[in-house]
């Protein structure tokens, strides 16, 4: 224990940080606010993009938490509390989400009564799909997250000061039960959120596809934290190169996984050539929306996959950031190229405006804020944690 | 002993913390040709033993991408230059359907290169022995030991210096390790090549024997060869050698009349109705009508049909112009095809076309009946059918 303790200081993140974080949400916020006011219609498909991102970090951290816990690994202990802190803005999900409760009319063509009469297709879904039945949905899918994210980080908290082993196995036991739940849960939030927007599109993938998005994500935004507050010297200074090696590492197999993914689901449908199918795609290659298709697969999956690819790039520092904003920003570009085209139904030409770009603000100043404020009560490091001595051993 | 020629020394050490410490001092000491053993990989040993990163890595890209290209350009020959052939309606060239063969040809071409230019690289192929083979050594790191090894070709090796620098790092065995008296051992030794060229005499044998004879002796042939001709088969009875004879010129084939009014618009004056109207070839006509006629003129004749508005409309066989034609112009719309009609001498016979003609004057008396019909129907000897 020794051995911890001299390599981990406790400090508190310098005070810029909470400055970023109010400045940002505080814009964010206020020409959010703005976006409603002007252009309530294209104003909550920007906020569904950016709360979907924001949906991706805090739940995709923790999983990666489950992951580490469920898989018995050892090298990522050090990194944990980095995923736990985000992770705690799930809660924050529940409040964010009222706004686009508000804004099914605008979103969901099968919230109009008029659209769904005299369409036997519609009819027939509509058993699933109708406004009641989809906030509870909604409502019980966050609320499991937040009861695995409350149960799971206060055994971890609790570890810090008592350095109970059974807590560990606890908490294995808890992720084991968390990931099935959550394969089926990110599922539905796929569905509900993104697939019925195309009410009559289908895909049986897509539940994959986002899941693959979700912890490319949240793998990126922990790359990042972690190279910044290591090169600030917040974490613990045995955490070396095959630590981030190992980050890169598994940034390069979701890259991959994504690619695998996604040309599956293309692919499937583009040998079908079925109507009822094609149309999404094709919506996706009419006028600028083929730019920005051309786009994703060539930031979202091919130069992620070089710049990955050898192990010069793994271990290089500078890199391994470079690379963790840039998967931060194909992913929101991946969640803007799902969910944007349904907005203009007839007419599926690219049209910029600002008000697509504000709420990252919001939710970027919001994840900074809740990380800030974790990390002033909480270790960064799991100082208690059993398997913490062998992460931090950690050697290729 | 004293003639062998030492090939190095190998300590043998008890935990893989002594070995990744004695593997850093080996390094620092500024040994160059050392070698470690372990039973297993052990995680930090590549740093330890102050190795760069492999340059596998490179072969094994060369070989993917070359995989990918020939499969690529492979099926693009196939299909596109080739043997053209549509599938699913997609130009020949679509590359989406290349992408997953490609995929798995990259693999496939890098997994079996990766390893095999591994063993060639690492064991330096012909060469399939090596001095630390049979040794106890060997045997203990195959086991539950850690092993290194100094080679004496190293620039900075000293027998006795390097069996005390051992000794300091912990080592709790150190055994001398000699070349083996035979020094090399030939792989392509005369008797191997000569069994190697018995084994593929024998096996090209023995499959051309099971695969050209074997697989073709009868044991019970059923009668299945007959002194007959088959079909297309060759016979040296005619003198072109052709065993199918050509048809004598004017044969008909069975069944088959031939029709020679094709193209004249009435031949009606030398076509006559063959046939008596009896029950039995009214049953025929019936039968046929319903096939092969009323799918367009309906079931009745009168143009009434279930294909009507999805289908040019079969015009009723009611009107004046159709009950005024003789049988023989009937005879010639059926064979010849009118308008939209085709031709159906292919579907119904010559009989079968008379006998339709005698069921639409049936169905013509019928739905166009008069006051006369029906008090000679009601008359129980005369029956419809002999009309």
């Amino acid at each position: 224990m020794s051995k911890i303790e001299s390599g981990y200081v406790k400090k508190n993140l310098p005070q810029t940080v909470q400055k970023v974080g109010i400045i940002l949400a505080a814009i964010g916020l206020v020409l959010g606010i703005a976006g409603f006011v002007f252009d309530s219609y294209r104003a909550s498909y920007a906020y569904l993009v950016s709360y979907l991102f924001f949906l991706s970090i805090a739940v995709g951290s923790l999983f990666l938490v489950a992951l580490e816990y469920a898989a018995g690994a050892d090298w990522s202990t050090p990194f944990r509390r980095i995923s736990e802190f985000f992770a705690a803005a799930l809660p924050l999900l529940l409040l964010f989400v009222i706004p686009l409760f508000f804004s099914t009319k605008n979103l969901f063509l099968w919230s109009h009564a008029n659209y769904i009469q005299n369409d036997k297709i519609m009819e027939a879904k509509s058993a699933y799909l109708n406004t009641p039945f989809f906030v509870v949905r909604v409502i019980i899918v966050l609320l499991l997250w937040c009861f695995f994210y409350w149960i799971i980080t206060k055994n971890s908290r609790k570890q810090d000061s008592i350095q109970d082993q059974l807590l560990t196995k606890r908490n294995i036991t808890l992720s084991v039960i968390f990931i099935p739940i959550f394969a089926i849960t990110i599922t539905l939030i796929a569905v509900d959120w993104v697939m019925s927007l195309e009410s009559k599109w289908f895909s049986t993938i897509f539940g994959v596809y986002l899941f693959a998005g979700v912890v490319l994500c949240s793998l990126g935004v922990l790359t990042l934290s972690a190279i910044k507050l290591k090169e600030k010297g917040y974490l613990h200074s045995a955490i070396g190169k095959d630590h981030f090696y190992s980050l890169g590492t598994l940034m390069f197999a979701f890259t991959v996984f994504w690619g695998y993914i996604a040309f599956s689901q293309y692919m499937l449908m583009w040998y079908g050539n079925l109507p009822e199918e094609t149309f999404w795609f094709m919506q996706r290659w009419d006028g600028g929306w083929k730019i920005v298709s051309i786009l994703l697969i060539i930031t979202h999956f091919i130069v992620p996959f070089f710049a990955l690819i050898s192990y010069e790039a793994k271990t290089n520092i500078k890199r391994l950031k470079f690379m963790s904003i840039w998967i931060l920003c194909v992913h929101f570009l991946d969640m803007y190229w799902l969910i944007m085209p349904s907005m203009s139904r007839n007419n599926h030409a690219y049209s910029f405006s600002w008000i697509d770009f504000v709420y990252p603000l919001l939710f970027i100043g919001v994840l900074i804020l809740v990380f800030n404020k974790m990390a002033e009560k909480i270790n960064l490091v799991p100082v208690g944690d059993p398997k913490l001595q062998r992460g931090l051993n950690f050697h290729l | 002993m004293a003639n062998k020629k030492l090939h190095s020394l190998a300590a043998l050490f008890k935990t893989p913390d002594e070995i990744i410490n004695a593997a850093k001092k080996t390094t620092e000491a500024g040994y160059k040709k050392f070698d470690v053993n372990t039973p297993y990989p052990l995680h930090g040993m590549d740093r330890a033993m102050g190795m760069g990163q492999s340059k596998i890595g490179w072969v094994t890209l060369f070989f993917g991408l070359s995989g990918a290209t020939f499969i690529f350009l492979f099926m693009w020959w196939c299909y596109a230059v080739s043997y053209n052939i549509v599938v699913g309606g997609k130009p020949f060239l679509s590359i989406p359907a290349f992408i997953p063969i490609s995929f798995e040809t990259t693999v496939l071409f890098g997994a079996i290169s990766t390893v095999v230019g591994m063993i060639a690289v690492y064991f330096k192929l012909p060469n399939n022995s090596h001095p630390l083979h049979d040794t106890e050594y060997m045997k203990a790191v195959s086991a539950d030991k850690y092993g290194l090894v100094i080679e004496a070709e190293d620039e900075k090796f000293d027998r006795t210096e390097v069996t005390e620098f051992l000794k300091k790092l912990g080592a709790y065995k150190i055994e001398n390790i000699y070349f083996p008296e035979e020094e090399k051992y030939r792989m392509f030794a005369p008797k191997f090549i000569l069994f190697l060229v018995v084994v593929a005499a024998l096996t090209s044998a023995l499959t051309y024997v099971t695969l050209n004879k074997l697989m073709y002796i009868t044991p019970f042939d059923w009668m299945d060869f007959q002194r007959k001709l088959s079909a297309q088969e060759r016979s040296d009875i005619f003198a072109n050698g052709e065993g199918m004879r050509p048809p004598v010129e004017g044969t008909v084939a069975r069944g088959y009349m031939p029709y020679p009014y094709k193209g004249q618009t009435n031949p009606a004056q030398v076509l006559t109705n063959p046939t008596i109207p009896t029950k039995q070839v009214l049953v025929l006509g019936k039968r046929k009508f319903l096939t092969f006629c009323s799918p367009c003129h309906g079931n009745f004749g009168d143009g009434n049909s279930r294909l009507q508005g999805q289908f040019p409309n079969g015009p009723t066989l009611h009107s004046d112009k159709i009950i005024n034609y003789p049988d023989g112009m009937i005879y010639h719309i059926i064979t010849n095809g009118q308008n939209a009609m085709p031709s159906y001498a292919r579907q119904v016979t010559r009989d079968e076309r008379w006998a339709i003609i005698d069921y639409i004057r049936v169905l013509q008396r019928a739905q166009n009946a008069k006051e006369s019909d029906l008090k000679l129907a009601n008359k129980e000897s005369v029956s419809n059918v002999q009309n």
